[in-house]
């Protein structure tokens, strides 16, 4: 059974168990400074290899960019 | 000679302050910030681009929070629930940092602020222990809702963001001033030196500015120019200005002992 999770709106499949340590990983962007929120809640980066995703899950990946 | 700019209890030297948008590269965002002085820069906060980030620098390495104060800020968010969660991520983003610039645009092509989600918002960022430093519309009713509200620092615009107009209501800006107990800094707007200066010499207490640096011709040169040009007006602001006489003109040079005169 994969697991579906939406990020940054789009959908994309993985492997399960996957926390979301394990998703940073997966996405490249370990190392650099990213916030997530999870279906509307912050995920602090100290629970990062605690929270396991579930199927459906909505993800924001967030960086600073270039802004006024 | 002490003179800082206080905002939530922490003290500035420089009062302007300077986004980082619109430049050509990082390098000369860099070079731009650091020939404008700026303490304060503001940042936006965007989904990453997956798979397309590997080994690119980053922002916040080029302008790292150990040097510079990183003001997230919410552009972009036309609602008081985006505001709010794009400022809870970049607080996590920059580990707790609470001090953020709060926008809630209502309108695509002025940019104008919506001012009843700003207010929403401010509450709800108060409330979560969030500094706000609020862009916003230069009605002064409104300013001082948000200060009530509980805001460290109100900051309406001279004009429309990015249109580089000046400042187009002195007078609204004037009532404002006279009123606020928070720092009043001039958000949006700013076109070149003289519209820095005039905003300082009107007493605001600093300048926001953008696309007046990073759409100049020469970014770098313009960051130094609005760094003199806010000096200058805050000088000038200090010194006291003398008084207009329109009607009656006076003389610089002695009237008497002029050539020629009989005793």
């Amino acid at each position: 059974m994969e697991l579906m999770l939406r990020i940054n709106g789009a959908e994309r499949r993985f492997e399960p168990p996957l926390t979301v340590a394990g998703l940073v990983g997966r996405l490249g962007v370990e190392g650099k400074r990213v916030a997530i929120e999870r279906n509307g809640e912050i995920v602090p980066r100290s629970r990062y290899g605690d929270v396991l995703l579930a199927d459906g899950d909505r993800l924001e990946v967030v960086v600073a960019v270039g802004g006024g | 000679m002490d003179d800082r700019l206080v905002i939530a209890g922490k003290a500035y030297r420089s009062r302007l302050l300077v986004g980082t948008g619109k430049y050509r590269d990082f390098e000369q965002t860099r070079l731009a910030v650091e020939a404008s002085g700026a303490e304060i820069v503001t940042v936006a906060i965007r989904r990453v681009n997956i798979g397309q980030t590997a080994g690119e620098p980053s922002l916040l390495e080029v302008l790292p929070p150990s040097r510079y104060t990183i003001l997230p800020n919410t552009a972009g968010c036309y609602t008081a629930d985006d505001a709010v969660r794009t400022l809870r991520l970049a607080r996590e983003l920059l580990d707790g940092h609470s001090l953020v610039k709060l926008e809630v645009l209502g309108d695509a092509d002025t940019l104008f602020p919506n001012m009843p989600e700003t207010l929403a918002a401010a509450r709800t960022l108060v409330a979560e222990g969030f500094q706000v430093m609020v862009y916003c519309s230069d009605d002064p009713i409104l300013a001082r809702e948000l200060e009530e509200t509980g805001c460290v620092a109100v900051m309406p615009l001279a004009s429309l963001i990015g249109s580089g107009m000046g400042i187009l209501n002195p007078w609204n800006l004037q009532i404002i001033l006279d009123r606020a107990k928070v720092p009043v800094l001039v958000d949006a707007g700013i076109g070149t030196a003289s519209d820095a200066a005039v905003a300082m010499e009107l007493g605001c207490d600093g300048v926001l500015m953008n696309t007046a640096i990073a759409k100049a011709r020469d970014p770098v040169r313009m960051g130094r120019a609005m760094k003199l040009a806010v000096e200058a007006g805050r000088e000038a602001w200090l010194a006291g200005r003398m008084d207009k006489k329109p009607y009656k003109a006076s003389a610089s040079s002695p009237v008497e002992g002029l050539i020629g005169k009989t005793a």
